[in-house]
């Protein structure tokens, strides 16, 4: 056999193996869209997207999933006002200000955030923020959108932390070197002219870290209350998409009303976890750096 | 997290069944009320471990199906967790089948509140102005002026079932309330919280909550049994004549001892 066939048959292998996983991806999606979409027989689209009531048990059944956009909506605006900040910083302070032993430790840890089982971090909501939040603020409950946001955050925040910080890392040398020449202090180079050029591997890591936190099960199941009705305030409880779909499906009767509006709203979460990757996507390609700040 | 291990003991249950039912026969079909699923699901297994010859295919589908399925002869027994309605009587006359009633279970539903709530009981009429949100504060049934948290379970729980039948009868529970996805939570988020209120089954209660009388009885084995607790209902299961061979063995396993002590188990009332 010549290399250059030996090339080839390489070659070949890495294509198929790459469209395997892209196979698999398709069924998933045609399978989803086949289990959902005949849901649309019994209830029209703007019925089921706006309609204000769940009641899929009862009869007449209402399918009605708006409560449910809104509580997966706000608990992942939320958590991200929570995430993204705390994310941002932490990476510019280990990429840019952190003594190397100090960076070692914090990247170590903020890995080890990343690796926790997000069942294990829902107990820790269910039993020892949510009454705590409530005997504090004196509240009817401690399962609510605060608590949900800020476990969510908690989850968040190694996404965004370590893509934000591959961003600046690849912003280059030269760049500070310009500055500082000019007389810049640290925090000018780092607020004018690191940050601006790592933007868009920044936003790249908010809206991954936001898909993170609305696509989120076990946690929002157990610490965001479920009520299916629209929330009064950040202290009321919600039941966002993935928890309504975990908590019911297991007894919903195949093929029924039931088990297609299931599905139906799992189409709608990954509707809407696929705009905010193509949202990421574009964001990063339209303000690519060109030249040496390529990142 | 239930759900699924309960969806892959259901799968590895239909193996164990396929798979030795093309050497033997001697199988029975069970279906129906999904309140009375655990009990059979935990039942065959015990029945098939102790007659190895027997296969016991188990599925649920409500109460409705699986009367549908005893009308139909496609089931061999039957379980409801109500009685057969009459035109459901009138419809299996018709076609030759005689639905004979075995009570092998109560199930009865406690309402349960934090132990710091003043609140020892109400009546099912302020029971359902609650689960239907038009009950707000606990100072309108006796209690401190306290919002009034509503706890519930997922909409397809056998329990959220009987509750809406014996106390809301039928009537919607509100969109406020919170959602709890087993008995176990609802007792864990109760015993945190002073304003919630909460129903389970009587075989999950203990001491970090505070059971509620209602009508200002007591849910007991006693009281369920002799029906003066109201949120209490037998759990059938109906077979065509008088059971024979392995249904009537089965039947007869679930109301002995042993099968007994799996009702209990599984949070429900023997009715022995």
């Amino acid at each position: 056999m010549t290399r250059h066939q030996k090339e080839i048959i390489i070659k070949n292998v890495f294509f198929i193996l790459s469209l395997v996983s892209i196979l698999i991806l398709g069924l998933i999606v045609v399978f989803l869209f086949r289990e959902g979409l005949p849901l649309f027989r019994e209830v029209s689209l703007r019925d089921f997207i706006f309609g204000m009531e769940w009641y899929p048990t009862y009869s007449p059944p209402s399918y009605g999933i708006w409560p449910l956009i809104v509580g997966s909506l706000i608990v992942t605006i939320l958590s991200s006002l929570i995430a993204v900040p705390l994310g941002v910083l932490a990476a510019v302070y280990i990429s840019e200000i952190a003594p190397p032993a100090i960076k070692e430790v914090l990247k170590a840890i903020i890995e080890l955030l990343a690796g926790l089982p997000s069942v294990v971090l829902g107990f820790f909501g269910m039993v020892i923020i949510a009454p705590w939040l409530q005997e504090t603020f004196d509240l009817p409950t401690g399962l609510n959108i605060v608590n949900a946001s800020v476990i969510l955050a908690i989850m968040a925040v190694p996404t965004i932390s370590s893509i934000s910080e591959d961003a600046l890392y690849a912003v280059p040398n030269e760049f500070k070197e310009a500055s500082y020449a000019l007389g810049a202090t640290k925090f000018e180079t780092i607020t004018r002219i690191i940050i601006p050029s790592a933007l868009s591997g920044i936003s790249t890591a908010v809206i991954l870290g936001m898909a993170r936190a609305i696509g989120e099960t076990m946690v929002v199941l157990m610490v965001a209350g479920g009520a299916a009705a629209l929330p009064e305030s950040i202290f009321d409880s919600v039941r966002p998409m993935p928890a309504s779909i975990a908590a019911e499906m297991g007894e919903a009767p195949f093929r029924s009303g039931h088990y297609h509006a299931l599905f139906a709203t799992g189409i709608v979460l990954f509707l809407m976890t696929l705009a905010f990757n193509l949202i990421a996507d574009y964001i990063s390609q339209k303000f690519k750096e060109v030249g040496s700040a390529t990142l | 997290m239930g759900t699924i291990f309960r969806i892959l003991a259901c799968g590895m249950l239909c193996l164990l069944i396929a798979a030795p039912a093309a050497l033997a026969g001697g199988s029975m079909v069970i279906k129906g009320s999904t309140t009375l699923l655990p009990v059979a699901q935990a039942a065959s297994e015990a029945y098939m471990k102790l007659h190895k010859d027997v296969n016991i295919s188990l599925s649920g589908g409500g109460s409705g199906d699986g009367i549908k399925a005893l009308i139909d002869k496609s089931t061999d027994i039957a379980n409801s967790s109500r009685e057969m309605k009459k035109q459901e009587t009138d419809l299996a006359k018709s076609k030759g089948v005689n639905p004979v009633a075995h009570i092998v279970a109560i199930d009865a539903i406690v309402p349960i509140v934090n132990p710091r709530n003043k609140v020892k009981d109400l009546s099912t009429d302020q029971l359902s102005q609650i689960y239907q949100g038009k009950i707000k504060n606990w100072k309108e049934v006796g209690g401190e002026d306290l919002a009034i948290v509503v706890i519930s379970r997922d909409s397809s729980s056998g329990t959220y079932e009987s509750w809406g039948q014996l106390v809301l009868n039928g009537a919607k529970v509100t969109s406020r309330a919170q959602l709890q996805a087993s008995n176990g939570a609802i007792v864990q988020a109760i015993s945190k919280n002073r304003y919630a209120i909460g129903y389970i089954g009587i075989g999950y209660l203990n001491k970090s909550v505070q059971a509620l009388t209602v009508n200002g009885i007591q849910a007991s084995a006693k009281t369920a049994l002799s029906k003066e607790y109201p949120v209490a209902r037998p759990l059938y299961m109906y077979t065509n004549g008088a059971p024979k061979g392995d249904a009537e063995g089965f039947i007869k396993f679930l109301l002995s001892k042993k099968g007994q002590e799996i009702v209990k188990k599984e949070g429900f009332v023997p009715v022995k």
